[in-house]
């Protein structure tokens, strides 16, 4: 199985903070992987950092064999990685529909093949039918989708979800479940970053912890929730399963 | 469906705008001369104002010194037309290129140093003063006293674009054409979407692969070229250029304050904001004249100003066409443009 994705020895430090220490991880294409790990443990940094809106103090980020660590987010966007992000943003002057096709003019000038490509992700994630709301008319599940088609239309093969669920409801995180094995089962390499552990299980068939900025598990997820570094990590020190 | 009822309001969108046009050419052909050299005036300032409007309503980029573009265009014309005879459709070219020069390298350098928003907005007034200061003390473009046009001889020349004050009336309405029509399908272009986008949410649409820089350097580059167009033609009108005139400070006014009260980035609110507040602006000057009271007609434009964002936050435009029950446009507290440049 060939990695998408690589993460060398990836480390950020803010002023007096060492937010991502040495973080070495890979993506296999076609597959969920989550980053998961308690508050505080650098998990926004570490997906900030693949999406090219931070710069790395140290370390590398390889995206098909292409270092990206350099890149500036609309140029890591156009090599094939798209992103949301964990507070909603869509740009509310512009209908459902013209936010998904933003995404688009990334790869083509057309603003018909944008719009089909939009309507195409709207589909995907189950939106279509609000194509011309506007967005301050959506729930906030369907502004959590919203921003999954937006990063959809610019056709990635690696999709980059900062808490798509926190704030949703069980069943409505279930849906959210549904598209991202469909999406997946489509071929989509997918990173999640969660904190909600219950999902990660359902979905992620890889799961990378971490903890203090420092990587301290990945595996199967029945693997990484009987490791007792996790389970002390969540849960303090003295805890055994 | 809904696709197909957008499509039957873009129709109507635009036969709703052939039909204005149409009843200003109708109205050229009728009224008096006090009447068509205001609406010269007017119309003139619609298209300058969409080339503003272009900038903010869609691009997101404010810019309050408008003047220096217009000014360019103006004086291009000018020199080339005055001093060495060369017919002002040239004039307009040369005008509108190397206004759409200076503005690209305006926005490269500031963007590139991260001057953005309200800040840029005080580096195009700085642009503009700094040239305006220069060109009073420049002999070779006629300095404070300015340069004169040739009085027409009121025969039309269509190549030298010279006629009478209907002509030019034409002119003008033939641009502010071209102004709204331009904007509507801009903004429903490639670009259109892009710049919406970045106006609304600059790292969001970074992370959609939308390359802003360039995008806002562009934005910025098109919008003085075209503002330019519109000073050499208003040059023309004018029959004299002064750097206080045509560079001023009340030049950048102007330009701004149609598409601030019809609508910001919309098709036809600078149309609506320019006929509502240019004839205000010059009843109050007579009025202010005949009162010995100098100085009312910026109290008016002011007072305009004020009532118009107090009350119509939006603009003229959208208000009318949100009373008519088109629900299209979203809700908007304040302008939303101006927002985002707080930001």
């Amino acid at each position: 199985m060939t990695a998408l994705l690589e993460v060398k020895n990836l480390t950020r430090a803010f002023v007096g903070l060492v937010a991502v220490n040495d973080v070495s991880f890979s993506l296999q294409a076609g597959r969920i992987t989550a980053l998961i790990g308690p508050n505080g443990a650098g998990k926004t940094t570490c997906f900030n950092l693949v999406a090219g809106a931070l710069r790395p103090t140290a370390g590398q980020v390889l995206f098909e064999g292409r270092s990206l660590e350099r890149e500036p987010p609309e140029a890591v966007c156009r090599m094939g990685i798209a992103r949301t992000f964990q507070i909603v943003r869509p740009m509310t002057d512009m209908s459902v529909l013209e936010n998904a096709m933003v995404g688009a003019f990334s790869w083509t000038t057309n603003v018909k093949e944008a719009r089909e490509k939009a309507y195409e992700s709207l589909e995907n994630v189950g939106l279509a039918g609000k194509a011309n709301a506007r967005t301050d008319q959506l729930t906030l599940p369907d502004r959590k989708m919203l921003e999954m088609a937006k990063a959809l239309s610019t056709r990635p093969k690696l999709l980059l979800l900062d808490e798509v669920m926190a704030g949703l409801r069980p069943t409505e995180a279930a849906g959210v479940v549904g598209v991202l094995h469909r999406l997946a089962e489509g071929g989509l390499t997918i990173l999640l970053v969660e904190h909600v552990m219950r999902i990660v299980m359902e979905v992620a068939s890889t799961v990378v912890v971490l903890h203090h900025g420092a990587k301290i598990a990945e595996g199967k997820p029945s693997e990484v929730v009987a490791n007792p570094a996790v389970l002390e990590s969540y849960l303090g020190a003295g805890f055994h399963a | 469906m809904q696709r197909t009822s957008n499509q039957a309001s873009d129709t109507k969108r635009w036969s709703a705008g052939a039909l204005v046009f149409a009843a200003l050419a109708v109205v050229g052909g009728m009224s008096n001369a006090y009447v068509i050299s205001l609406l010269t005036i007017v119309l003139l300032f619609t298209f300058m104002g969409q080339s503003w409007n272009l900038m903010l309503g869609i691009g997101g980029q404010l810019s309050i010194g408008h003047a220096l573009f217009v000014g360019i265009g103006a004086y291009a014309v000018a020199i080339l037309n005055i001093k060495y005879g060369v017919t002002p459709w040239i004039g307009l070219l040369l005008g509108a290129v190397i206004a759409g020069f200076v503005g690209a390298v305006l926005a490269w350098l500031s963007f590139r140093f991260e001057v953005r928003g309200i800040y840029f907005a005080l580096l195009t007034i700085a642009a503009a003063e700094f040239v305006r200061i220069m060109f009073g003390g420049w002999d070779y473009v006629g300095g404070m006293q300015g340069l004169f046009y040739q009085a027409p001889s009121g025969a039309m020349d269509l190549g030298m674009l010279r006629g009478d004050a209907r002509f030019y009336y034409f002119v003008a309405l033939a641009l502010a054409a071209i102004g709204v029509a331009g904007t509507e399908l801009i903004s429903r272009s490639y670009w259109g979407y892009v710049w919406r986008a970045m106006r609304d949410d600059d790292e969001a649409a970074r992370a959609l692969g939308v390359r802003t820089f360039r995008h806002k350097v562009l934005v910025v580059s098109i919008s003085a070229a075209t503002a330019a167009i519109g000073g050499g033609v208003l040059g023309l009108v004018q029959g004299a250029i002064f750097p206080d005139s045509i560079m001023g400070m009340a030049i950048s006014v102007d330009v701004l304050i149609g598409p601030v009260v019809g609508g910001l980035g919309t098709a036809f609110g600078p149309l609506v904001g320019s006929m509502a507040a240019i004839p205000l602006h010059h009843a109050m000057g007579a009025l202010g004249d005949a009162l010995g009271l100098p100085g009312l007609n910026s109290v008016a434009y002011g007072a305009v100003l004020i009532l118009v964002v107090w009350f119509l936050p939006d603009g003229i435009w959208p208000s009318i066409v949100r009373l008519y029950g088109a629900t299209q446009l979203p809700a908007r507290g304040r302008i939303p443009q101006l927002r985002k440049v707080e930001e």
